[in-house]
């Protein structure tokens, strides 16, 4: 049995095999995996007894359930109104310059994808930006080098 | 300016919960529920239901189960205090809830938090862990669990919100059945949002009258604003309801205000001649907490380029008045400005958002036309130059 299967075999076990499970089960995939890949989406739905296209049309249906392969770092910056008047856009420049990639790209040894998303909810204190589920709120330009450091670092 | 915005503290002063609810427990659920109909509380997510009567028609239904749901899918741009709320108050959010879960006859509830708040699970999972140790003692039988979501604006609506609780995509049911006859897993529901949870919880502490007191006629109490954009003093305030734009823009703008958007991307832009006319409230303009200020350095085409490219990328697809409006509105106005369409076809536009409007099957659809009429109409000559 490949990683995947076993990672699915031991979701399910853990949330059940109804189909209120497939959410709890595709997110711990992806917090895995940082994707969902074809053998993960057949995996799962050999576990819940659903179609394959079933389970892909639910995945495909969310932003943070990724289908395309993401960088172990997934950084989201707010692009929202309040964020883009707070100058989100030098925010993802400097990410940009930084780790070489663009908007939506990954870096090649996978450590890092840099994306845009819609409000997260810290208007107030923006620019924000997510690095998976850590928030970063009023950050600038020096800030967010200091950040991607961090993680660099971290490995 | 005569009347000063009165700031209150219902949602976030410390309360003894346990307290509230052994006090509950002693009054009949008839009783609890006539007095948050009474209060005259509406939901705080945006659309306003009456609270007391979403309770009162899921009570009365007959079935197995039920279920509470707390909605803290907080997706509206320029809308952050449920967060607030959840990372403050949480053990007021989860008593509101099992107020809710006695009046109903439900045992089990659930809050649905978006993924973007993912990080908030550890420290409320620990405050629930704490709650339902603290409820044994009361002998009152309901258990709380977390449902995450997976970035999806549309999730918010209420019957979209259990479709993705059951796995599936978030695509909003036909309404009725109402959620309060045929919700969660086909059963009874009551969806409310954070903030009114906590409202009910604080009604039935001190009645409904104090409540009932502050505010107007459509619009009783006070609301958690989420403040944000052009202002000297952005975050969360819970004030009386009841103000003008005026009063708000008079605490909260930076002297420049020249349009505020009340209600998030789903509301509407009022500019600064209106101020003094325009009630926040649901007598006026609603709002579930998202004002957005913005000053004379700002373009309003900009403003209305990101709500409508927000919804075009939230729009669930269903239904084909959202899916394809969404989309036309965005390109139409964009191709306004670059020239390729002439200003007339603006109101071509306002045509299709009025279908929109009319035909799209939930809230979505039916309202991101409003940021789209409001600043057209209000700024039309920034659109098109």
């Amino acid at each position: 049995m490949t990683k995947v299967k076993e990672l699915v075999k031991e979701q399910a076990e853990k949330h059940g095999r109804q189909r209120t499970s497939l959410m709890p089960i595709l997110q711990a995939v992806v917090k895995s995996e940082h994707y969902l890949s074809e053998e993960a989406l057949e995996a799962i739905a050999e576990e819940l007894d659903l179609s394959t296209a079933d389970v892909f049309g639910t995945a495909s249906f969310y932003t943070f359930l990724d289908t395309v392969p993401r960088g172990k770092y997934v950084i989201r910056v707010c692009k929202t109104i309040t964020c883009h008047m707070k100058g989100k856009d030098e925010i993802i420049d400097t990410i940009s310059d930084m780790l070489k990639i663009k908007l939506g790209e990954t870096t090649t040894d996978k450590m890092f994808s840099l994306l845009q998303a819609n409000c997260i909810g810290w208007c107030h204190k923006g620019p924000v930006m997510l690095i998976n589920d850590e928030v970063y709120p009023e950050i600038n330009p020096e800030k967010a080098t200091e950040i991607i450091n961090q993680y660099l670092k971290k490995g | 300016m005569d009347k000063k915005i009165k700031k209150v503290d219902l949602i976030f002063g410390k309360v003894d919960y346990m307290d509230i609810l052994e006090k509950c427990l002693q009054r009949t659920r008839d009783e609890l529920i006539l007095d948050v109909i009474d209060s005259g509380l509406r939901g705080r997510g945006g659309a306003g239901f009456p609270t007391g009567l979403k309770w009162k028609f899921a009570k009365n239904e007959e079935a197995d189960q039920k279920y509470v749901i707390c909605n803290a899918d907080e997706g509206e741009p320029g809308t952050f205090k449920d967060r607030e709320i959840l990372t403050e108050v949480p053990e007021k959010v989860l008593a509101g809830m099992a107020l809710c879960g006695y009046c109903l006859g439900a045992t089990e509830g659930y809050i649905y938090l978006r993924g973007e708040y993912n990080f908030l699970l550890p420290p409320l999972n620990k405050a629930i862990d704490d709650f339902h140790a603290r409820l044994k003692d009361l002998g009152l039988d309901f258990t709380i669990r977390i449902v995450s979501g997976s970035g999806a604006y549309v999730c918010g609506e209420e019957t979209a919100l259990m479709e993705s609780m059951e796995g599936r995509r978030g695509e909003p049911r036909n309404k009725p059945p109402f959620p309060t006859s045929e919700g969660y897993l086909g059963k009874p529901t009551s969806v409310n949002n954070v903030e009114t949870l906590v409202f009910a919880l604080m009604i039935a502490k001190e009645g409904p009258t104090k409540f009932k007191e502050m505010g107007t006629f459509d619009s009783r109490g006070s609301k958690v604003f989420s403040v944000s954009g052009d202002t000297p003093s952005p975050g969360i305030f819970e004030l009386e309801l009841g103000m003008t734009l005026e009063q708000f823009v008079e605490e909260f703008g930076d002297g420049d205000t020249k349009a505020v958007q009340v209600g998030g991307a789903s509301g509407f832009c009022v500019s600064r001649k209106d101020f003094k006319d325009t009630l926040i409230g649901f007598e006026g303009i609603p709002t579930g907490g998202s004002m957005m200020l913005f000053n004379s350095t700002r373009s309003m085409y900009n403003i209305l380029n990101d709500y409508l490219e927000f919804f075009e990328e939230e729009s669930c697809g269903q239904c084909t008045p959202c899916r394809v409006g969404c989309q036309q509105l965005l390109k139409g106005i964009e191709a306004v400005k670059k020239g390729h369409k002439s200003p007339a076809y603006l109101e071509e536009l306002q045509k299709l958002s009025d279908t929109m409007r009319i035909a799209s099957k939930c809230g979505l659809g039916q309202s991101a036309p409003n940021p789209f009429n409001s600043i057209i109409n209000n700024f039309r000559e920034e659109i098109i130059y």
